[in-house]
């Protein structure tokens, strides 16, 4: 009895949202048939754009270049970003001197430096992960500044009292203190550049989903392929937040994360 | 957690100076020995600078982009902490939307371009549009969070003074979560500085991004774009500034850990 | 055997009931598990009394407070108030919570005056500055709860459940998170505050020490599942001199029934 009433329950936990997506999509068909222009597609256009896509081999293909852009441009930051923002954290002098130019680079969009992306890297990938590198840096760097100056001093403090070594501080006590902010920090850094990445692609390059989007209203306003592009964007920055989300339920990095 | 000892009053002035010079300088060496023709050198931006400021066409895009980004981000306010504290107050609700908030949230506000052009032509409420997209999704998740991590014992103190549900959310939840949202409202309007670059790119033909997009096109006057961007930069730590004073009003400042 | 057998004290026949636990069980599930938390308790405390319940940390005695206040509903029994059934919080009874219930975003005075949206802006003021005034937060009035002491956050929020001029407070170990000497002095304080208004106190505690100085009766209560072990009256006047032999006797009574050697 008791587990027929779960079931019963978890059932409807899983229709309901889905029935809410289904009278989304119905709203769409129905304010697209009373519209007169057609230039906007219906969910049917849609995945019949996708099913295009796909067909012409296309889809996978824009799918690996935007995704190999994000990966690189996104794996520099992280290398170069993470460790220069720790050691600026950690001295103090540093972190002085470095702040106000920070400050100015950091608010300026990704985007305004296209024109120059394209004059050092050319119209091309290296433009793009450019971008991405720019648009990743800075919010990194400030991450890692915070997470090595908010660990608390009674940590490094006993880390010292056991006597450790400046490497096995670094390695046994700053490290796991700081793993659990850098890994929030990474995750919205993800964010912006899948961000990032649509908008170069629709300047700065001529493939990749950003792409699709632009050359797909251009070249005869292919309405249908413009909003399956964007339903792919969605659905692959949904899988990245996920992946990363779960990098966050690892358990020797959980107890950052409040529990309630 | 810092190394070292307190550093001295003057070199809070002394460092970043020291930093910031540094860094023009060799701006401008690379500039002059890699002779390039295109790139400007510190001292020509500043002279774009100047002739920007005498033609005043700086302040028109100054005020269009800031402008845009106004109702892009009010109109986002507006809609948005309604929406995120109802979706907080009641996770039965929050559970059928979340699924179509999740896939709509990583689409990057940029691609929306084509349609918003649909809906609303080249011009201005495109721009809008946009920027409401980029700092509505933020908004409403810092809502939803902040009621929900609200501690149990503020709502049971609450409904033990017999309030009603609207003056629980009134005047326990939305004050007890509204550290968080301003949090939130901080992310959310970096991204609307973000979007309004990069739409003005695009969609428009006005503001700080179109003048980045024009000067290069326009005969390549890259002394200008750099102007530009470092322009971006400059009011876009404005808004961050005056954002951050928000959270040192007396009733929210328990919601953050500040310095001294 | 005999200090073993569950002694209920009867409850003074001058007072009349306030409150009445009538065969209150409690199950909670979770993931499949059943817990037993509270086992067929059956307690009437009186009117203005004060009263602790007493037991090892985890028992069921704040799950029990919790069910008084109407925050849970008991699997099986009922709790009563006044003759009416226990369904939802109330008013009447206001819960305090340790130091963690005041509002951080309230100053002490929108704290005091919070469940005081009903009357007149002038008694409001009144009855803030009165309450104020009791818990000797004057000077304070505009602080807010992150510049004040745990003990002053604790008299803080006392005063804003005696604003809205309850029944009843329910006290879910409220200087647990106090130091010692602070501990002291706010027990005074609440005995000084309850002579003075002579509501009824429902006191939740795991310090037997704390629990004989303050209550007229102490309800000892057994490991999880919580049901009542004792009912001890604590017949000594206050204010109570904790090293005459009859205070030593009740409260080495109370070890003994816990099953501890009162050595150290």
């Amino acid at each position: 009895m008791r587990d027929e009433h779960a079931t019963r329950t978890n059932l409807l936990l899983l229709w309901r949202p889905l029935a809410f997506i289904a009278l989304l999509l119905l709203l769409w068909e129905i304010g697209i048939r009373r519209q007169a222009s057609h230039l906007l597609p219906g969910p049917w256009g849609v995945v019949g754009g996708i099913v295009d896509l796909v067909r012409h081999g296309l889809l996978l293909k824009y799918i690996v270049a935007s995704l190999f852009r994000v990966t690189w441009g996104f794996a520099l930051a992280v290398v170069t970003a993470i460790p220069l923002g720790l050691a600026v954290g950690w001295y103090r002098r540093a972190e002085m001197a470095l702040n106000p130019i920070l400050q100015i680079l950091r608010p300026i969009s990704p985007l305004a430096w296209i024109p120059i992306a394209i004059l050092w890297f050319g119209v091309g990938d290296l433009a793009a992960i450019f971008l991405i590198f720019v648009g990743c840096f800075f919010p990194l760097m400030l991450t890692a500044i915070d997470a090595v100056q908010s660990i608390p001093a009674v940590y490094v403090n006993a880390g010292r009292n056991f006597g450790l070594s400046s490497a096995a501080l670094v390695y046994r006590v700053l490290y796991p203190a700081v793993v659990p902010k850098l890994i929030v920090g990474l995750r919205i850094t993800l964010g912006i550049a899948w961000l990032v990445v649509v908008a170069a692609e629709m300047i700065a390059v001529s493939s990749g989903l950003g792409f699709l989007i632009v050359d797909a209203r251009n070249a005869g306003n292919r309405y249908d392929l413009v909003v399956a592009g964007m339903l792919i964007i969605g659905i692959i920055g949904l899988l990245l937040d996920l992946g990363m989300q779960s990098l966050e339920k690892v358990k020797s990095f959980r107890w950052g994360y409040s529990e309630d | 957690m810092n190394a070292l000892s307190q550093p001295a009053k003057w070199e809070r002035f002394f460092w970043p100076v020291v930093a910031t010079g540094l860094l023009l300088a060799l701006w401008y060496y690379s500039v002059r020995w890699t002779g390039t023709k295109v790139f400007p050198s510190p001292r020509e931006v500043e002279k774009g600078l100047a002739e920007l400021l005498r033609h005043h066409v700086l302040w028109n895009d100054i005020i269009d982009s800031l402008r845009r980004v106004a109702v892009g981000f009010g109109l986002a306010v507006l809609v948005g902490i309604p929406l995120g504290l109802t979706l907080g107050w009641y996770p039965a609700a929050n559970q059928v939307v979340n699924p179509t908030m999740q896939i709509l949230r990583p689409i990057s506000p940029i691609a929306w371009i084509p349609v918003a052009i649909i809906f609303f032509g080249v011009g201005d409420n495109a721009a809008i549009f946009l920027i409401f997209l980029g700092a509505f999704f933020p908004i409403v998740v810092a809502c939803i969070n902040g009621v929900a991590n609200v501690p149990s014992v503020y709502r049971r103190a609450g409904r033990n003074f017999g309030l009603t549900p609207p003056q629980l959310l009134g005047r326990v939840l939305f004050p007890a979560a509204l550290p968080q949202i301003l949090v939130g409202l901080r992310i959310a309007l970096g991204i609307a500085w973000l979007v309004v670059v990069a739409a003005e790119m695009i969609a428009v033909d006005s503001g700080l991004g179109f003048l980045i997009i024009d000067s290069r096109n326009s005969g390549k006057r890259y002394d200008l774009v750099v102007a530009a961007i470092l322009l971006i930069g400059a009011i876009g730590l404005i808004l961050d500034v005056a954002f951050r004073r928000l959270e040192t009003l007396r009733s929210v400042r328990w919601g953050f850990r500040h310095e001294s | 055997m005999s200090s073993m057998q569950p002694i209920a004290a009867p409850l003074p026949f001058t007072l009349k009931t306030k409150l009445s636990v009538d065969r209150v069980s409690m199950v909670f599930e979770r993931d499949g598990n059943r817990t037993e938390v509270l086992n067929n308790i059956n307690l009437e405390v009186g009117d203005g009394e004060f009263v602790c319940l007493l037991g090892p940390s985890g028992c069921g005695k704040t799950t029990l407070l919790n069910a008084m206040a109407g925050f849970l509903s008991p699997t099986s029994g009922e709790i009563k108030v006044d003759g009416e059934a226990v369904r939802r919080p109330n008013p009447r009874r206001i819960f305090v919570f340790q130091e963690r219930g005041v509002f951080p975003w309230l100053t002490v005075e929108g704290n005091i005056g919070f469940g005081l949206s009903k009357v007149t802006k002038a008694e409001r003021e009144q009855r803030i500055a009165y309450y104020v005034k009791m818990v000797g937060l004057q000077g304070f009035e505009k602080t807010y709860p992150q510049e004040l002491s745990g003990g002053m956050k604790q008299r803080l929020e006392v005063a804003r459940a005696l604003a809205v001029n309850p029944d009843m407070l329910l006290l879910d170990e409220p200087f647990g998170a106090l130091d010692s000497i602070t501990r002291l002095v706010m027990r005074g304080e609440l005995l000084r505050i309850w002579e003075a208004e002579r509501k009824t106190v429902i006191f939740v505690t795991h310090d037997i020490d704390e629990a004989v100085q303050l209550a007229d009766r102490v309800v000892v209560m057994s490991a999880r599942p919580a049901s009542i072990r004792q009912i001890v009256n604590i017949d000594i006047a206050h204010p109570r001199d904790i090293s005459a032999p009859r205070y030593l006797e009740l409260r080495d009574g109370i070890f003994q029934q816990i099953g501890l050697a009162h050595k150290v």
